[in-house]
């Protein structure tokens, strides 16, 4: 019984570190109708440079949430970059744009390999939340919990931008009809390069959130990204709700999978995903077909 | 028997209702034309007879046969063949080889993947044939896009009518065309033989008056009116649906 | 004789002549690499290049060939047995595929297919029992086609180049026939080939098994090759590099498979010895040729190749033309 009450807790944090990730992926992939496929080694550069904060940088630490925000900062920044000195090349083209997404993501993995070298690079918990909560037999890290508020957070966050700031009602816009939105008058390339920035700042918080968890090592990129696909196939393309709904579901599923089956769980974790793409190709709360 | 008999045929996205209760019967032969104000559905009852977009009640006969299930692949085997508004041909190819596509499609042999495309004399003879019958033999082996709007159009034509239809759908076949250009298409239409229906769609007025028997019109969807070309012409509820109440 | 029929026949004198020139055992097996690979990239440019659909999970398909090959063995079955079970299983794998990853286009293509791939990379690795997990498969051997023994590199690179020259004939053959311009149709405009009376999904997969062939071959050489198989052969960062090859050399054209296999493969076995970021270089040149040469190298080159002659062109006869005016 205990096992699985914390099987069920991790995974509600598992999903909300997957809510994190795909957030950003969806409104990428709703917005710019292209798959990131960038996303994971974003995730990855956030870890390694909220590790290196937190770690020791030219002999200074720093306190893990202000790690947290130069990270996120930093790689949204980078983001940005991306979308309007490389993406923005190739305006109207996503083809060529995905295909440019999957070369970056080339380049970010081995520029990682090259400055944290190859082993897997552990993050501290941060001290306020290095204790457990017991409640009988059970015992819950209290940084797991603190995951899940977090990403409950994150989700309110996002949800209030996208339907309270005139901002969130320019992305709705251009989610639902590109060409409309230009017409009004709305900046698409420029609400592009915000959106791409914003994705890219919300894996790399998701990066280095999870990392106390997960470690960050060569290859978090290629497990995190197919993670992210998953749900936003699942949950729907451009959809918060269906992020969030999406990342709960395989949050469990990807628990559950590996303690049940674990030959199996890879394939486990993709079947909704498959099952979705025959029978309602726009996700649960999808807004459009991809 | 008539050649294209639809029954009322009903199409509604959501709440839109873009085709209502519509029939249509033309005798083979004949040469319709159907005219409306932009958004009035008739490039949606086209893509409904050819299959493109599936009806949500009443019927597509063809010759009799009934053709309201059948794949809109399957039509031009029927001898169905149709011309687009907006010009959607194979930039990169030739235009023999655009054309050569056309005769390849209703032949078995566009599943052989051994023969060389174009060794086969008869294909490339019937391509040329097209492309004569269109006044663009010259130009055969331009690549399509270095031509002009104009003769795309004319490849367009050539392309549907390499299929030997016995129904052939022309969807604004004069649309952007210069003065001298409308005449050429005109005097490629007239040319046609009778065994071939032709049903037109058609803007521009002057054209498409001259080459019209019988005119249906619509507007939202629905017939207005529908008979000969004076009966319509001089029909009050024209003038309406153009130029509003 | 036209110029690309000289370039193409020293091209093939320099193939079979290869282990005479080339400088020692290392490149000659690099130089088998190059075939096999661009054999794969071959299958995935009839899908991508020709077909439209870039599949970023044909690592996938690749492993399976090679896995089913190395599991046969394992269990005792002869060569042929082993060969042949991969064909077919791999060919079986490529009609699940296709009949999974048709229902889309474009992106929503590229987004199954890389699942489809993950899903394949994910049995490898957790399928223990079959699969052997990150330990992978070892092989012992090589087959003996018609009794003659392939394990040196010469011998390996000869059997290599053989099978390559069939593929790339297959090709070939296929590329100019109507089953093949009716593929390129699809491509250019799906709609007006349905409306013209061919029957799109079904070219679509015809292309898939042929490229699902071209694949499984490649796999069985991989496998031989290496005298190993592990999940690491077809993860995601695989299927990029096969899809880098066939971009980055020129997708839907002949050569430009070929082209991109061999900067893959040198790039990864030559200049990596004195490169150590050569991952990054790999990234790097794609993005740049996506941006800036988006037809890819082979065209790319013969376009700007013409540019240049053109121009030498007209300077050669504006010099003849002031020489004769000033003689006159």
């Amino acid at each position: 019984m205990t096992f699985w009450l914390l099987l069920t807790v991790n995974s509600i944090t598992f999903g909300g570190l997957l809510f994190l990730l795909a957030a950003g992926f969806s409104l990428i992939f709703g917005l710019m109708r292209i798959p990131n496929l960038t996303h994971g080694s974003l995730f990855m550069l956030g870890a390694y440079f909220g590790a290196t904060f937190v770690g020791g940088y030219l002999s200074l630490t720093f306190n893990f949430w202000l790690a947290v925000l130069m990270a996120t900062v930093l790689v949204a920044a980078f983001g940005a970059v991306i979308e309007r000195f490389l993406l923005r090349q190739l305006p109207g083209q996503p083809m060529a744009q995905v295909l440019v997404t999957l070369g970056i993501s080339f380049i970010v993995a081995d520029f990682c390999l090259m400055v944290w070298g190859g082993d897997p690079v552990r993050v501290d918990t941060p001290e306020s939340l290095t204790g457990f909560l017991r409640y009988g037999p059970m015992v819950f890290p209290h940084y797991r919990l603190a995951v899940i508020a977090i990403a409950a957070a994150a989700a309110l966050g996002l949800w209030l931008l996208l339907d309270r700031t005139r901002l969130g009602a320019m992305i709705r816009a251009g989610v639902d009809d590109p060409d409309m939105a230009r017409v009004v008058g709305i900046r698409v390339s420029q609400l592009f390069t915000i959106v791409f920035a914003l994705g890219a700042g919300l894996a790399a918080f998701a990066g280095i959130i999870g990392a106390p968890i997960l470690s960050v090592y060569p290859g978090l990129d290629q497990d995190m990204l197919p993670l992210a696909l998953v749900v936003v196939i699942l949950g729907g393309s451009g959809s918060l709700l269906g992020s969030f709904v999406g990342s709960i579901v395989i949050g469990f599923i990807y628990n559950f999978g590996q303690a049940l089956l674990p030959e199996l769980s890879y394939f486990v974790l993709f079947l909704p995903m498959l099952v979705v793409l025959l029978v309602r190709p726009q996700g649960l709360f999808g807004r459009f077909v991809p | 028997m008539s050649a294209l008999t639809v029954n009322a045929l009903c199409k509604a996205f959501g709440g839109l209702h873009v085709t209502t209760d519509v029939n249509l019967n033309v005798e083979p032969g004949e040469r319709r034309l159907i005219i409306g104000p932009n958004g009035a559905g008739k490039t949606t009852l086209f893509n409904l007879i050819t299959g493109e977009l599936m009806p949500d009640s009443g019927s597509i006969q063809l010759f009799g046969h009934d053709i309201t299930r059948v794949p809109s692949r399957r039509r031009p085997h029927m001898s169905m063949a149709r011309t687009y508004q907006i010009i959607t041909l194979f930039p990169n190819d030739t235009i023999i080889h655009n054309v050569s596509l056309a005769l390849l499609g209703l032949s078995p042999m566009r599943w052989n993947p051994l023969i060389d495309m174009k060794r086969q004399g008869h294909i490339v003879e019937q391509a040329h044939e097209a492309l004569k019958r269109v006044g663009l033999s010259h130009l055969a082996e331009r690549p399509l896009g270095e031509t002009s709007y104009g003769e795309r159009r004319r490849v367009e034509i050539a392309m549907a009518l390499a299929q030997n239809p016995k129904v052939l759908l022309l969807d604004e076949p004069f649309a952007g065309l210069s003065i001298d250009e409308r005449r050429d298409v005109h005097q490629l239409l007239l040319a046609i033989p009778r065994d071939v229906t032709m049903v037109m769609i058609e803007h521009n007025m002057d054209v498409a008056l001259e080459f019209a028997e019988r005119i249906t019109l619509l507007h939202f969807g629905e017939v207005i009116v529908e008979g000969t070309r004076a009966e319509v012409v001089a029909d009050p509820r024209t003038r309406e649906v153009y130029l509003g109440h | 004789m036209s110029a690309r029929v000289i370039a193409l026949a020293v091209g093939f004198v320099a193939l079979v002549t290869l282990p005479y020139w080339m400088p020692g055992i290392y490149y000659i097996n690099v130089s088998s690499q190059i075939l096999f690979s661009a054999i794969f990239a071959l299958g995935l440019n009839i899908l991508a290049g020709y077909g439209g659909l870039v599949s970023l999970g044909h690592a996938g398909l690749f492993g399976i060939a090679a896995y089913a090959t190395g599991y046969m063995l394992q269990h005792g079955f002869g060569h042929p047995i082993a060969i042949l079970t991969a064909l077919v299983g791999g060919m079986a794998s490529m009609a699940v595929y296709a009949v999974l990853s048709l229902r889309a286009t474009g992106i929503g293509f590229i987004m199954i297919t890389l699942a489809l791939g993950e899903i394949i990379w994910g049995l490898a690795y957790r399928w223990i029992s079959i699969t052997g997990g990150d330990n992978g498969i070892n092989l012992h051997g090589r087959p003996q086609p018609f009794g003659i023994e392939i394990n040196t590199a010469n011998s390996f690179y000869y059997t290599t180049l053989v099978v390559f020259l069939v593929a790339f004939a297959a090709v070939a053959v296929f590329v100019r026939s109507p089953l093949g311009a009716a593929l390129m149709g699809t491509r250019d405009q799906a709609r007006r080939m349905n409306a013209l009376g061919y029957h799109v999904w079904a070219i679509r997969f015809w292309a898939c098994m042929f490229s699902g062939l071209l694949t499984a071959i490649a796999g069985i050489l991989f496998v031989y090759y290496t005298q190993f198989i592990s999940p690491q052969a077809l993860d995601l960062t695989a299927s990029a590099e096969v899809v880098l090859m066939v971009i980055a050399g020129g997708a839907g054209t002949l050569l430009g498979p070929i082209v991109g296999a061999a900067l893959v493969i040198v790039v990864k076995s030559v200049v990596s010895g004195f490169i150590e970021r050569w991952n990054m270089l790999l990234g790097a040149i794609f993005v740049a040729i996506v941006i800036l040469m988006p037809e890819g190298l082979v065209p790319g080159t013969a376009r700007l190749w013409r540019l240049a002659w053109r121009k030498a062109g007209a300077q050669a006869s504006r010099e003849a033309e002031r020489k004769a005016g000033t003689g006159s």
